[in-house]
């Protein structure tokens, strides 16, 4: 088999170096009971090559007809534009096969590549440090709160009821764990959050709130600077969702003076790929450094003066604070990290503004057309958007989703999927990749399937 | 070697951004109010050769698997098929939205119900939750199970019990599960004593975390007996699968009483490191913790895989959406190529490489626990530190040997610990090599201590100060 070097003289020499007659003898530490178990039962389909896994592979992705499908899916997931340089650096193996830089004087690769990655994310968000990366968005979430609770010590988390409903659920589960509260804010009816329920809801309980931009549902919060102060004056933390490619266009979360930004950075250069692996990106306050979760890249000197990077503040993590660490997390998303330092270098201020312009003007194109050309389709909430919108049909929207679905089009996202009792209503999202022909298509065949 | 300057210093406005359309109709200017819009977004502006160049320079300052020996312990850095990159990145898979309807993602489903089956059959546990991420994402979501599943039961026990030797991330996941941590000793013999564990029981306690064969590379004989004070007192037994490497075909956590299992499958299972993750920590339970398992699972009804969301008990959900997809299908592949005899020769080989290089190296560092080890040992530097050279200095001069070197001052029982996991991708000319570095060291600490005490000197960087990088905090271009 080719991932074992040895030769069986190499073998028969260790052995006898190690004065064995057999393998087996170098498991003679485990009880007897247990090794016959496991005799019986390890019973795996046996080896095949790598020709037969190849085919069986390629078949198996080959069921995944989506692939081939135009696709108007979003809802935190978008299929972006990837430049090829992006898989190509990932690809190094002195990157993909290194590990967590323990040991910076043979990393200073990666390390710089995630301080440049710090810096970036800074720059997007106008925040003042970010850490080198957490799982997604979901957990990323999670680790926001309870870096909040870990700042004040309050018990309640406000959310509005317009963030992911999967980072809702993830959220749920970690402050569960701790018996910390979790409240809805409910958004009123443009979408937005409704700000007379925050002031109400709000008080000397409460750890923060967590807010994301656009929201689920597409639509741009314009009321932040006074969500902002409310949960301020309150000393509560402001935690801020965002969605990097759209502060191309959008202010950042610095401007709403955020405490904690959070986001998935998919977005940024990684395929959707079925769910995973993502990225969860965190920046916040300098002052709340001590209380982030993570790894976190330091600038530093060598014996000689030299600049390097180093690990920093890593009396924050588990392998020195143990039960006392900011978060349980080790292993990251470096890798999905790298993709973004490197989307991010090679688009620039320029290209990223360019294709926010044009995830923009592909949603709002489709708007105009639907609502121009189709009858009885409304938008539900006529409010500002980025490259979303909810649109809402005379019958059920699965009904019409089916019926692209059969034209070879996913045509967004029903919302009965996640609430049960908008069964007529459908998430339309955009990018780049979704060229002007393409939205014809989709919007004839929404038309036809209305008749 | 020169400074590689950072992106930011590299950056110039004149210049463009790749190549993108402009056929835009619909200016967010025009249709958004101003005080929505971004003035300035202070990003780098490069060309893509500069960036192509930025990122070579910095992949050539990096030390990976690919270039040479890391047996860095306990994190099992093992080769990576090249064939599992290949075929994870096919469209099939990376051009699949999460939310795409069940029919037309079967591939993806497929792989992740035949890679929980074969999963089930490594580690003898009943079903597997994929959403974990990392290693530590896994233990805290079996903690939470397994608490969902004593709360179930009317117990409100809340205390982790964890061997003194054990992983960082133990004792972290367990106060995220809202648990409160207690060490046991490890005796004499580095493992855990069924005396001593009995005396930590109590009404309170909930689980039992392990890592068998525990981090100092030594299988915990005694797990039968533990299983059962543990189970006996009302508790359950959690198995951290970070070692799995040194018992695949020999022993199962399922068979050893373990009620619940996180296998990383960026170790054992050669998926990439990625320079600190993407990595996979799924989750395995025994029947009784099914109802717990976070939801989706995938499900097979006969003719099609779909997403089973019917799950009332479950703790809900640990990440958005599966878990890191693509992680899965390499891991996949790569138990498919090896099939059971390959795991157990992948078991076999990281086991012959450790106790060779165990006991090629007890002459020269001291070795606490000169037992038959598993996939890893740990030896202490102390005689070393006795001369005036810290493990850490030692572990710098490896670096100038080509060698990325072992885990250092973990774990926490062993003074000056140097934890090595060779794994089974070596062969013994790489070990000899390892050896006689050591050795050499060894000599150099005698004849030349300066020369350990300042190195490394063949890197692209000299040793770097870690305290002035807390002491002058900057963790970002200015």
């Amino acid at each position: 088999m080719p991932y074992f070097p040895h030769t069986p003289k190499e073998i028969e020499e260790m052995l006898s170096f190690l004065g064995k007659k057999s393998i087996e003898e170098l498991f003679e530490d485990i009880p007897d009971e247990i090794k016959k178990r496991a005799k019986e039962n390890f019973k795996l389909p046996p080896p095949i090559s790598e020709i037969e896994i190849y085919k069986y592979i390629e078949e198996i992705s080959n069921k995944n007809e989506g692939k081939d499908y135009l696709l108007f899916m979003g809802a935190g997931v978008y299929n972006h534009y990837i430049p090829p340089l992006v898989k190509k650096i990932i690809s190094y193996p002195t990157f993909y096969t290194s590990y967590t830089p323990y040991q910076p004087e043979i990393s200073q690769g990666i390390l710089q590549a995630m301080f440049e990655y710090q810096s970036l994310i800074c720059d997007l968000t106008g925040m003042e440090v970010a850490n080198a990366s957490l799982y997604e968005a979901g957990s990323g979430t999670a680790e926001a709160s309870l870096m909040a609770y870990r700042i004040n010590g309050r018990r309640e988390i406000l959310i509005s009821q317009g963030v992911h409903p999967e980072y809702k659920e993830v959220l749920k589960t970690y402050l569960n764990a701790l018996d910390l509260i979790y409240k809805e804010i409910p958004i009123n009816e443009r979408g937005e959050t409704d700000i007379n329920f925050l002031e109400k809801e709000i008080s000397e309980n409460t750890t923060c709130f967590i807010i994301q931009n656009p929201n689920f549902f597409g639509v741009i919060e314009s009321r932040l600077n006074e969500i902002s102060e409310i949960v301020h004056k309150n000393d509560s933390i402001f935690i801020y969702i965002f969605y990097p490619i759209a502060l191309g266009i959008l202010k950042p979360p610095s401007d709403y003076n955020a405490d904690i930004a959070v986001a998935e950075g998919q977005c940024l250069g990684t395929p959707i790929s079925f769910g995973g692996p993502y990225l969860g990106i965190l920046a916040t306050k300098y002052k709340f450094i001590r209380q982030i979760p993570g790894r976190l890249v330091g600038e530093t000197k060598d014996i000689e003066g030299k600049r390097g990077f180093v690990l920093t503040l890593q009396t924050r993590e588990q392998h020195i604070r143990r039960a006392k660490a900011t978060s349980n997390i080790c292993s990251n998303e470096a890798l999905t990290a790298l993709s973004a330092v490197v989307y991010l270098a090679l688009l620039g201020k320029k290209g990223i503004k360019r294709i926010a312009e044009l995830c923009f003007d592909r949603a709002h194109y489709a708007k105009r057309k639907i609502l121009e050309e189709i009858k009885n389709v409304e938008l539900t909430y006529p409010s500002y958007f980025f490259n979303e919108f909810v649109l809402k049909f005379p019958k059920p929207a699965y009904e019409i989703f089916n019926k692209l679905k059969e034209k070879k089009i996913l045509a967004g996202i029903p919302l009965e999927k996640f609430f049960p009792d908008r069964k007529k209503e459908l998430l339309l999202s955009f990018t780049e990749m979704n060229i002007k022909k393409e939205i014809d298509i989709l919007v004839d065949n929404l038309r036809e399937a209305l008749k | 070697m020169k400074d590689i300057k950072l992106l930011s210093e590299l950056s110039d406005e004149e210049k463009s951004s790749i190549f993108l359309p402009n056929d835009i109709e619909f200016y967010p200017e025009k249709e958004l109010p101003e005080e929505l819009l971004r003035k300035e977004i202070p990003l780098p502006q490069l060309t893509e050769v500069e960036v192509t160049r930025h990122f070579t320079n910095l992949s050539l300052r990096n030390f990976g698997v690919d270039i040479g020996f890391y047996p860095l312990g306990s994190c099992t850095m093992k080769y990576n098929p090249k064939i599992t990159e290949e075929l994870a990145n096919l469209p099939g898979f990376t051009k699949i939205h999460p939310y795409t309807p069940e029919d037309l993602c079967q591939g993806c489903l497929q792989i992740i119900y035949e890679l929980e089956k074969l999963l089930c059959t490594i580690s003898g546990m009943d079903r597997f939750t994929f959403q974990p991420s990392a290693g530590a994402h896994g233990e805290l979501t079996a903690l939470l199970i397994m608490k969902a599943y004593l709360r179930d039961k009317g117990e409100n026990r809340n205390i982790v019990l964890v061997p003194d030797s054990a992983h960082g991330t133990n004792p972290a996941s367990a106060s995220m599960a809202g648990f409160t941590t207690i060490e046991i000793p490890s005796d004499e013999r580095g493992l855990i004593n069924p005396n001593i564990l009995r005396k930590y029981m109590n009404e309170n306690t909930a689980v039992l975390m392990l890592t068998n064969p525990n981090t100092l590379g030594l299988f915990e004989k005694d797990i039968l007996e533990i299983s059962k004070i543990v189970h006996e007192n009302g508790a359950l037994l959690y198995y951290d699968g970070a070692n799995l490497n040194g018992i695949m075909g020999y022993a199962r956590p399922g068979d050893m009483g373990f009620d619940a299992v996180h296998l990383n499958l960026h170790k054992t299972f050669s998926t990439p490191h990625g320079g600190g993750g993407p990595g996979a920590g799924p989750v395995g339970v025994k029947k009784y913790l099914i109802p717990y398992l976070p939801k989706p699972l995938v499900d097979f009804d006969g003719e099609k895989y779909y997403l089973n969301y019917n799950i009332p008990k479950s703790i809900g959900r640990v990440r958005s959406f599966y878990g890191n997809f693509l992680v899965l299908i390499k891991a996949y592949i790569y138990i498919r190529l090896l099939g059971d005899e390959g795991l157990r020769k992948t078991t076999e080989m990281a086991v012959l490489n450790a106790n060779y290089l165990k006991e090629k190296l007890k002459d020269i560092f001291y070795l606490p626990y000169p037992s038959l080890c598993k996939h890893e040992f740990v030896l202490s530097g102390k005689k070393q530190k006795e001369k005036g050279v810290k493990v850490l200095d030692i572990a710098k001069r490896i670096l100038d040997f080509g060698i990325h070197p072992p885990t250092i001052y973990f774990p926490l029982i062993v003074e000056e610990a140097l934890m090595i996991e060779p794994t089974e991708t070596e062969d013994k000319k790489t070990l000899d090599y390892f050896i006689e570095v050591m050795e050499k060291i060894n000599r150099e600490i005698e004849e030349d201590i300066e020369k350990v005490k300042n190195s490394p000197f063949t890197t692209s960087v000299r040793r770097l100060d870690e305290a002035y990088a807390v002491k002058n905090l900057k963790v970002k271009w200015e």
